[in-house]
């Protein structure tokens, strides 16, 4: 899927991904969509309840290759 | 939606101690908490300009050594002079393998996302510390000052 900026956290631990991607967004605009490149297993659950608690929207979260890539449309 | 807030405590001032009030306070600041750190005692040790932190096997039977040392290795070896600085370095160089941030990446990383750091007062006189060991942006305060934050907190944590 098209996304606006890509983001690779591959090799981060927690809480980095999230802190990362925080830093990213805040420089987007609201629409825009970011995909996050991760290892952190625990970035699944991380990235979903970041999505909930900040109001962005997570349009799709997936397995591929060993690594998590997830879509994150700016609110 | 009213911001959320959080309000923590910490009190310890070794390796392991101080990763959890800078974990959890820079990652509150992302979920757009407002986030205040109320350093006390030990403590103060993460607010200094030059960490030097360490972590120590002694009186902590949960801390995991290589090849499962620790479950027979007697209590007393773990007093060892070299012992501390040998689990520290084993320590860092494991967590830089894992991706796991440093406490002054951390710490940086609170300070951007502007989570307030505040030193006792009290225990920076107590130990004739000064603001000038200190990283800048710290704020001094009191218990009273860390009330009129943590008494509208949604989340208070003593650390």
């Amino acid at each position: 899927m098209a996304h606006d900026q890509e983001l690779d956290a591959s090799g981060l631990n927690c809480p980095l991904p999230i802190l990362r991607a925080k830093k990213t967004l805040n420089a987007m605009t609201p629409g825009q969509v970011l995909h996050v490149i991760a290892t952190d297993p625990g970035s699944v659950k991380d990235f979903d309840a970041f999505a909930k608690q900040t109001g962005n929207d997570l349009i799709e979260s997936k397995e591929e290759g060993g690594k998590f890539h997830f879509l994150i449309k700016k609110c | 939606m009213a911001q959320k807030k959080l309000a923590i405590i910490a009190t310890k001032g070794s390796l392991d101690w101080a990763y959890p009030p800078f974990i959890l306070a820079s990652t509150a600041a992302a979920l757009d908490y407002e986030v205040q750190i109320f350093f006390t005692f030990y403590g103060l040790q993460l607010l200094k300009k030059k960490l030097d932190l360490q972590v120590t096997p002694l009186g902590n039977p949960g801390m995991p050594m290589p090849g499962g040392m620790e479950k027979f290795m007697p209590v007393i070896l773990t007093a060892l002079p070299f012992m501390q600085g040998v689990m520290t370095s084993m320590m860092k160089a494991k967590m830089k393998k894992k991706g796991v941030a440093s406490i002054e990446q951390l710490r940086e990383l609170c300070q951007e996302a502007e989570v307030k750091l505040i030193a006792c007062q009290m225990t920076v006189d107590l130990f004739d510390m000064d603001s000038t060991q200190f990283i800048d942006g710290v704020e001094y305060a009191g218990a009273a000052a860390f009330f009129e934050f943590a008494g509208q907190s949604d989340i208070c944590l003593y650390i």
